[in-house]
């Protein structure tokens, strides 16, 4: 079976090129352009109101773009009917029809292409299989549990067999637990069997836990597409960069551009950086993340460092979070691992900061388009 | 709140549930003394023969006399027919209601409330006006060349079926739009994502989990439209004359109220029989939204009946799913669907062709009064000979009209207050507090919306006759009252069921007594709601024929009353006035109620 991202050689399965979705003056996608490769799990990340159900709803052919192409498996798609696009879609609320026992849900996609009824109960019987769960077939959706339910949704779009399975938010009504449990389930199955998926989340550790693939999205448009790495470690624009997972955001100056930048900051604090493009005299973003930054002891040097007063130490079990205001200036956020005993510093005390030129990014302020 | 054990010794009386559910003993006694206990008086009385002893002679007199068997089956087909054709024209209705955006479902449901409201004597009228042999209808396709004399649309079947078509047609929109509203919307996405066509779609999934509603709307319009007299009296021939008639004459010109009271017997076991069919066939708890039948069939614990009615409706509507199916597949091959450019759907265009010309026969043939009401002929005329004001000369220079008009809105406007007060009251115990028997009370208070308004007006009238209230306004008032509280009473409950609790207990514990939580706090919070029960109360009140029909006449009429004598006696322009006058007036009233009570839900969110 075919996953993760590092094979380059599979078919594209599903292809977006330009999709735009205007609502009179409103603008809920411009411009999004996609690939999907086949048995690749992307996932369409961002904040509501960022276009992203808009894109699912696009390719699943409920909502009609205003101008773009959308390419199914090699066949143009982009004002098909839902009916004839080869998809599948897991909706949040799971869309289970009520009035139909477990089975007729699942045999219903089949009746719809007019399959025979013999090999209707095979494959019912296969899908079930497949989520484990054949001791339900004769029950009413209602009689499920969420997590069940979630599964029988998902044994529905399998059972054709479709060129993508879309799924919207569809850990969404589960609790913490279940949800984690799921989203392991689900990986397992796309691993499994190749399926091609493209799944939408709002959730960023879902997406990362998740992915092989991550497209970001922020007021209708794609602003990062890549690996859950890539992004987390090489964040295109401000905005990715706080959007996942937490980051610490000085404003600076380029002096010196090179392999590693030597910038200005606030507060006559000199930094060292990577990054690309950016001239010397620009004003830009140094990004670092809290787990970067370290407590220095005393003789203890670092490409980087600041001083400042301990704020606020918060004790998260494994991890510590300090906060310490730099003098005048912004308050740095670490994250350690709680080391415990005499050598905790106290609120109030003074402390030296440190990181790496490595983990300092320089973004310039209105690039990361290309 | 009242589920804390007290810490130590007895409760005391004022924590005892039947003690705090006092404010519903009001409307509850009234139920009992004015609804309860008259109805099954009369009912008992068909029992009884002259001399008090007991007798089947009046229900032997009934069906051995071929005329009343024939009123009972002319009832049924007129009620039959009325249902089916109601079902037909509201279905594509409520699904357009159902299915558009939130501003365009207020806009049209308001459009199908109106007519709702509508006193049923006006859009009669206009009826009578629009279809009548020189009506405007007539007119027009003789002037067109269509026809050289005029065609009998009253008078007969035809009119009956029009006139209770468009009488019934709100109440099975609104019923459907119920049960529609609550299907969730993905389920038809789903099943298109699925491999379904738009046909298939509909029938095996939105048709089917509609079917509850369109079950309920069904049984609510059979009922209602059994109890019918205004329509069959005024728009149908010697033929159309139902149940509720020959009761009407029983009383007024015989005043044997034993045989009335078998004749509502048949009525009510007419409605009875319905109702146990329905719950065989279809199960009672799809009218409350719990499984439908086919999910039970399915797990065989059903009737006989029920299974076959759940096996003949699968087979129908998968026959239904195949064969638009079958017509799309043909569609496309006549127009494949082009994958590269977008596309219009056409059914959508004909769904709202269908349901704005439906709602257009809703709600355009009331609107004819206006312009006939401003006539200088004598006669009434579509279109109007010139222009007078006569007619609103001769309604106010007419001591009869302006004392019925008078006495209406006094009538009302107490109505609604005593509605009012006892309703709200009672919807605070019924929402609040754990009570016993609550759905035996519930459903007592709102047995006067299905059963047989008649039925009560007789039994009132012979109550009233005993206890000297007939002619009275207390009578009247009392009688509205009875026929108008379940509109306080399910509007005020839908506003506290959405009504946070916890602001009053956090009225209460910063300090305030009860009753000042209750005046500054939860009353202004669910105003709109009292309000909108107050207007809908009043609006009941005001255009209530059934119950004045017995108890009001003569000097005392009311102003339906008044229109009903002229109605059965001579048709003159100046009905056409006081109708114009009506229908401005509940228009402005339907509005203002509509307003205030999403206004109130809005807010309750």
């Amino acid at each position: 079976m075919v996953q993760g991202s590092g094979v380059t050689a599979a078919k594209t399965k599903l292809s977006i090129r330009g999709a735009t979705k205007h609502y009179g003056a409103v603008t809920a996608l411009a411009d999004a352009s996609l690939e999907l490769r086949e048995g690749e799990f992307l996932t369409l990340l961002g904040p509501s109101g960022s276009g992203k159900t808009t894109l699912l709803m696009m390719v699943a052919g409920l909502v009609p773009p205003s101008s773009g192409e959308i390419w199914i498996d090699g066949k143009l798609a982009t004002y098909a009917p839902p009916n004839k696009r080869d998809i599948g879609i897991v909706f949040q609320n799971y869309a289970l029809f009520p009035h139909l026992t477990v089975r007729e849900n699942i045999a219903f996609p089949l009746r719809m292409r007019r399959v025979a009824p013999a090999e209707i109960e095979v494959q019912v019987k296969r899908v079930l299989e497949i989520v484990q769960l054949p001791h339900v077939a004769s029950r009413l959706p209602r009689e499920l549990s969420g997590g069940q339910q979630q599964r029988i949704a998902l044994a529905r779009c399998m059972v054709y067999s479709p060129s993508i399975i879309l799924m919207d938010e569809p850990l969404g009504a589960l609790d913490r637990q279940l949800r984690d449990q799921m989203q392991l389930e689900i990986k397992g199955l796309h691993a499994r069997l190749g399926i091609t998926a493209l799944y939408v989340t709002h959730d960023q550790e879902e997406a990362m836990a998740m992915s092989d693939r991550i497209c970001l999205m922020n007021n209708g448009r794609i602003e990062q597409i890549g690996t859950p790495q890539e992004l987390y470690f090489g964040p295109h624009s401000v905005f990715v960069a706080q959007f996942l997972g937490e980051s610490n955001i000085l404003d600076a100056t380029v002096r010196q551009v090179g392999e590693t930048m030597t910038l200005s900051g606030p507060n006559g604090l000199v930094l060292r950086g990577r990054g690309d493009g950016a001239a010397a005299g620009e004003p830009v973003k140094v990004i670092v993340r809290p787990e970067r930054l370290r407590l220095l002891s005393d003789r203890e040097a670092a490409e980087n460092s600041a001083t400042g007063t301990l704020r606020e130490t918060v004790f998260a079990g494994g991890v510590t979070r300090y906060f310490v205001a730099l003098p005048n200036g912004p308050v740095l956020s670490a994250k350690q691992l709680s080391a415990g005993g005499e050598r905790e510093p106290r609120v109030g005390d003074t402390v030296r900061l440190g990181w790496s030129a490595e983990n300092a990014l320089v973004l310039r302020q209105r690039a990361a388009q290309s | 709140m009242s589920d804390i054990a007290p810490i130590a010794g007895r409760r005391p009386i004022s924590q005892a549930p039947w003690f705090r559910a006092w404010p519903i003993y009001p409307l509850l006694a009234f139920a009992v003394a004015l609804f309860l206990y008259p109805v099954a008086q009369i009912l008992i009385l068909s029992i009884f023969d002259s001399s008090g002893h007991f007798s089947l002679a009046n229900y032997t007199r009934i069906a051995t006399t071929p005329v009343y068997l024939q009123t009972l089956i002319i009832t049924f087909e007129i009620a039959g027919w009325t249902t089916m054709l109601a079902m037909l024209a509201g279905y594509p209705v409520a699904y357009l209601l159902a299915n558009s955006s939130t501003r365009v479902r207020d806009s049209l449901t308001l459009l199908v409330l109106m007519p709702f409201w509508t006193s049923f004597l006006v859009r009669t009228f206009a009826w009578m006006i629009l279809l009548g042999r020189n009506g405007a209808v007539n007119r027009l396709l003789i002037s067109l060349g269509i026809t050289d004399a005029p065609v009998s649309f009253i008078y007969n079947f035809t009119g009956v079926m029009i006139g209770m078509v468009h009488a019934m047609l709100p109440l099975a929109v609104l019923t459907m739009l119920s049960v529609m509203q609550s299907i969730d919307t993905n389920l038809v996405k789903a099943a298109r994502t699925l491999g379904a066509r738009g046909g298939q779609s509909f029938w095996r999934i939105y048709f089917r989990l509609s079917l509850p509603g369109v079950a309920a709307a069904g049984l609510l319009v059979f009922i209602t439209a059994l109890g019918f007299f205004i329509t069959p009296a005024l728009l149908g021939g010697r033929r159309e004359t139902m149940i509720s008639q020959v009761i009407i004459s029983v009383i007024q010109e015989l005043l044997n109220f034993p045989f009335a009271g078998a004749l509502s017997v048949f009525l009510l076991a007419a409605a009875a029989i319905v109702f146990y069919l329905y719950d065989r066939l279809l199960g009672m708890s799809t009218l409350s939204g719990g499984a439908s039948a086919s999910e039970l069939a399915a797990r065989g614990d059903r009737s006989a009946i029920g299974r076959i009615g759940a096996f003949v409706g699968e087979r129908l509507i998968a026959a239904l799913g195949w064969f638009s199916d079958r017509c799309g597949d043909f569609w496309d091959r006549l127009f494949p669907v082009r994958a590269d450019r977008p596309h219009r759907g056409i059914s959508r265009a004909i769904l709202w062709t269908v349901g704005l010309l439906i709602v257009g026969f809703l709600c355009l043939p009331s609107l004819f009064v206006i312009p006939v009401s401003f006539t200088s002929g004598t006669f009434i005329a579509f279109p109007p000979e010139g222009f007078s004001l006569r007619w609103y000369q001769t309604y106010l220079g007419s001591v009869g009209w302006v004392n019925a008009t008078i006495r209406s809105f006094i009538v009302a406007g107490l109505t609604a207050v005593v509605s009012t007060v006892l309703g709200s009251a009672a919807a605070f115990v019924l929402v609040r507090q754990r009570l016993f028997g609550k759905v035996a009370i519930l459903s007592l208070i709102l047995a006067p919306l299905v059963l047989p308004r008649l039925i009560i007006a007789v039994a009132l009238f012979y109550l009233y006759a005993r206890l000297g209230l007939v002619g009275t306004v207390l009578g009247l008032v009392l009688g509205h009252t009875i026929l108008a509280v379940p509109y306080v009473v399910i509007t005020v409950m839908a506003v506290l069921k959405t009504y946070d609790e916890r602001l009053d207990q956090a009225a209460l514990s910063l300090g305030a007594s009860k009753l000042q939580t209750l005046y500054r706090i939860t009353l202004p919070q669910i105003r709109g709601g009292v309000i909108a029960g107050f207007l809908f109360a009043f609006i009941t009140s005001f255009d209530d024929l059934t119950v004045a029909l017995f108890v009001t006449g003569g000097s005392t009429s009311t102003l339906p009353r008044q229109m009903w004598n002229d109605l059965l006696l001579q048709v003159n322009p100046t009905l056409a006035a006081v109708s114009t006058v009506i229908l401005v007036f509940v228009t402005a009233f339907v509005i203002v109620a509509e307003m205030l009570r999403r206004h109130a839900s809005a807010r309750g969110i």
